[in-house]
């Protein structure tokens, strides 16, 4: 597949190349890809490059974050490219600083985030010699980067970073690793950037067989209790509204993946929210009763589907998605749609019917009014639950002059809760990482989409666990001119959903999961950055407002009730409809001294 | 059941370790493989075989698709196509046993390609069936050291199945197999 010109601009003659050091090349081809931040941290053998950032800098035309550890710089790439849509970019040096990339990247690929990272290498005379610094970094990142490339001859670099670029971005994106030796840095080559990639292997955008939209719509028509489920594909597509479109003529519920919050707006009537592990009972109940099921831009994550033997085995599944190797790798579909959403769902758009479920609808309905739901934000409660704070964070939001928040979650507890009870109004408001699972996600990542985008409101929510594995982050609020992330800290003294197994099928012993943190507004106050302590939910709506107002950032530290579970939950193992139910009476009295009967 | 795959990718540094990387991250079996270069310079050609299901091998080879380097993938199982391996055996030998080994390397139509005093190389190309029972046999003797290249595989031209299976039958009595099933025949069994 060969594609000249990405941007559309049609060169007309051979762009004239240009002498200049490998150093530079990396800066000016970051330019002509529109990059404008990124996110790094020098050291010896990357610093030819740092030194041709200088000029760059000084021009305006790159900025760069120091962050405080090099995992932070992938995540902040990865949350300026979820956040945008866009490529994100880290840099680091050699060895440590390159192996301290590899979490990073291994969450940006197995969420298909678009990232280009660039390491330095020591030079090529001593690559293989176990020099200072030396690490195989294109053998160690190989398994957690969708292409990754050595350069050691100057006159490969500018192909390679225009190519870096374009396997990132095109197709299903993901991070790219460009290793460069030190002494190719330092070299001066000729570089010009109109050229043609010409990758022969990879097919980014597969060709779609039409024959297989005009069956997947006599499906979809014909169905009598047809469900989505969509994924981040939707996002990653930019079809939210073609999806609406859809639903809603042909009056189709939505259950979404972690990734696919807010798909469609959750307020709205055909939304049922995330399924899977912690998903609300009655969207698992639907999996587990329609009988067509419409996969999006989703690949069957074992989150979602519970026990594979038991997935949606009365449904026919169509399955739309992009990766050829998604289709049929954990379920086998009855109809699979490949190609991009952006192209298929608008084709099967003009193919759907005008249709009504009422019965679907209302058997629907009776299993969502047999749910906690929304009890929490309508009692009274005495002690501070997640779930409340959670559902306080929405409704201090959703109307701010700065139009709905982002959130950034953690990997927990907390994660799943704001998953539950915050209601996602758009595709992209979650920022989180679902396929790794990768604790001290939020607040780099939060970072990352801030710098994004200034002016919006960026909420990071994240674990008292999860925050002290890269809290080291919050000195580059300070150092980029009090960048306002605000940070809620759901802190209850536990490494929360570890906990939770523990005491589901570890009898309580809780081994390795009770945890000590600092005083976080200490803390907080040490790096400059307001903070406050709260133990009482009269306090909650209070604090928020206070973060609101307060400009820069802005640190809460949620002082939570500490056994706490988060419920409905599938057992690894179990079907997806086999839950263990949310307390009910528990609810009311903010889920005291109530256990779940199995 | 196994199936013969064959991956055109670019010869670039590491490209190897790509694939074999891949394969054994997806914990995908893998019974032989074998790279070698192709008919177009810069291209290598890697002949595998994979043990397992249709599913499965559609997933080694929408895996395999995903690596950037590789070019092209091709299931060739199920088409009619030339199926041999390589093996060089160096075989425990005395007067007494000389003759015999010889013998039976001739009737696997092998060869002989070093003499010492104690020991003797036997060379055999064929479909690992040949060669694996022309091991068991030599084993009898002392196989001293063995090297097998694992499969490799080129398609068969466009003919007729008709003038396929009389140039395969052809083939076969030419090497003397006289009586060699017509099925095994066409398949490349030879
Ligand atoms: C880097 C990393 N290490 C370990 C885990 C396993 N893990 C998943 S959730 C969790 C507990 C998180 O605790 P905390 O951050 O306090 O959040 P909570 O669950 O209490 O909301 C752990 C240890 C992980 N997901 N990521």
């Amino acid at each position: 597949m060969t594609e000249a010109n990405l941007d559309g601009q049609q060169a007309s003659a051979a762009e004239e190349s240009i002498p200049m050091t490998g150093a530079q090349m990396v800066w000016e081809a970051f330019v002509r890809e529109g990059v404008k931040t990124v996110f790094g941290h020098p050291g010896g053998a990357i610093l030819p490059t740092y030194d041709a950032l200088a000029s760059y800098e000084a021009a305006g035309k790159i900025h760069h974050v120091l962050v405080r550890h090099e995992q932070g710089a992938a995540h902040m790439a990865d949350g300026y490219a979820r956040a945008t849509g866009r490529v994100g970019v880290c840099i680091c040096t050699s060895g440590p600083a390159a192996t301290n990339l590899v979490t990073g990247l291994a969450t940006a690929l197995m969420d298909s985030v678009p990232v280009v990272a660039v390491t330095g290498q020591v030079p090529t005379n001593l690559l293989g010699t176990d020099a200072f610094q030396e690490s195989d970094v294109v053998g160690v990142t190989q398994p957690v980067t969708k292409h990754n490339y050595l350069v050691t001859d100057v006159s490969e670099l500018p192909m390679i970073l225009k190519e870096a670029f374009y396997i990132a971005r095109e197709g299903r994106p993901g991070p790219v690793l460009i290793d460069i030796c030190k002494d190719v840095q330092n070299a001066t080559g000729e570089f010009r950037y109109d050229m043609t990639v010409d990758l022969p292997g990879f097919e980014p955008w597969p060709t779609v067989d039409m024959s297989k939209i005009q069956q997947a719509a006599d499906l979809i028509n014909q169905a009598e209790r047809p469900l989505i489920l969509a994924g981040h594909g939707i996002k990653l597509a930019g079809v939210s509204r073609e999806l609406l479109e859809m639903v809603e003529r042909a009056e189709i519920p939505v259950v979404t993946t972690l990734l696919g919050a807010g798909d469609i707006p959750e307020t709205h009537p055909l939304s049922l929210g995330m399924g899977g592990m912690h998903g609300e009972a009655y969207a698992n109940r639907a999996v587990q009763g329609c009988d067509v099921l419409i996969a999006m831009g989703m690949r069957f994550d074992d989150r979602i589907t519970g026990s594979l033997d038991r997935f949606a085995k009365q449904a026919k599944i169509i399955h739309f998605e992009l990766d050829k190797a998604e289709v049929g790798k954990n379920v086998v579909p009855d109809l699979p749609v490949i190609g991009n959403l952006g192209e298929t769902l608008p084709a099967l758009l003009s193919l759907i019917e005008q249709r009504k479920h009422p019965d679907w609808l209302a058997e629907l309905n009776v299993w969502r009014e047999d749910s906690g739901q929304t009890d929490i934000i309508n009692y009274e409660v005495d002690e501070l639950i997640p779930p409340y704070v959670i559902r306080q964070l929405w409704h201090s939001t959703k109307d701010t002059e700065r139009g709905p928040a982002i959130i950034v979650t953690d990997v927990g507890q907390h994660q799943m809760w704001e998953s539950q009870y915050f209601v996602h109004e758009f595709s992209g408001q979650l920022l989180t990482s679902g396929g790794l699972g990768t604790m001290g996600y939020a607040l780099p990542a939060a970072i990352g989409a801030q710098m994004a985008h200034p002016d919006r409101l960026v909420w990071a929510v994240v674990g008292d666990g999860g925050f002290q594995m890269t809290l080291q982050e919050l000195a580059v609020l300070k150092q980029e001119r009090d960048l306002p992330v605000k940070i809620a800290i759901i802190n209850n003294g536990f490494l929360g959903m570890v906990r939770q197994w523990q005491q589901l099928f570890y009898e309580r012993r809780y081994v390795g999961t009770p945890i000590v943190a600092p005083d976080f507004v200490k803390l907080a106050d040490a790096y400059g950055i307001p903070a406050l302590a709260v133990r009482k939910p009269e306090d909650v709506s209070g604090a928020f407002k206070q973060a609101l107002e307060t400009p820069g950032p802005f640190l809460i530290d949620f002082r939570v009730k500490e056994e706490l579970n988060v419920y409905p939950m599938v057992a690894s193992g179990a079907a997806v409809d086999q839950m263990i139910r949310r307390p009910k009476p528990a609810v009311v009295q903010g889920f005291s001294g109530v256990e779940p009967s199995w | 059941m196994k199936h013969t795959l064959i991956a055109w990718m670019r010869d670039k540094p590491g490209v190897l370790n790509r694939v074999s990387g891949m394969l054994r991250r997806r914990n995908f079996n893998i019974d032989s493989l074998q790279v070698s270069h192709s008919e177009t310079p810069g291209i290598s050609r890697m002949t595998f075989v994979v043990d397992g299901n249709e599913r499965m091998v559609d997933q080694v080879i929408s895996q395999m698709r995903k690596v950037v380097d590789v070019t092209r993938v091709e299931d060739i199982s199920s088409k009619p196509s030339v199926v041999r391996e390589l093996a060089l055996i160096r075989v425990q030998t005395n007067a007494e046993t000389r003759s015999d080994i010889v013998q039976m390397v001739n009737i696997y139509r092998g060869e002989v390609v070093d003499v010492a005093l104690e020991s003797m190389v036997v060379q055999i190309v064929g479909s690992e069936d040949r060669v694996d029972s022309l091991i068991e046999l030599l084993n009898n003797f002392g196989i001293i050291e063995m090297v097998r290249t694992g499969r490799v595989a080129v398609v068969r031209g466009m003919t007729e199945r008709k003038h396929r299976r009389s140039t395969a039958v052809w083939r076969a009595r030419a090497n003397g197999y006289e009586n060699m099933d017509e099925e095994r025949l066409t398949t490349g069994g030879v």
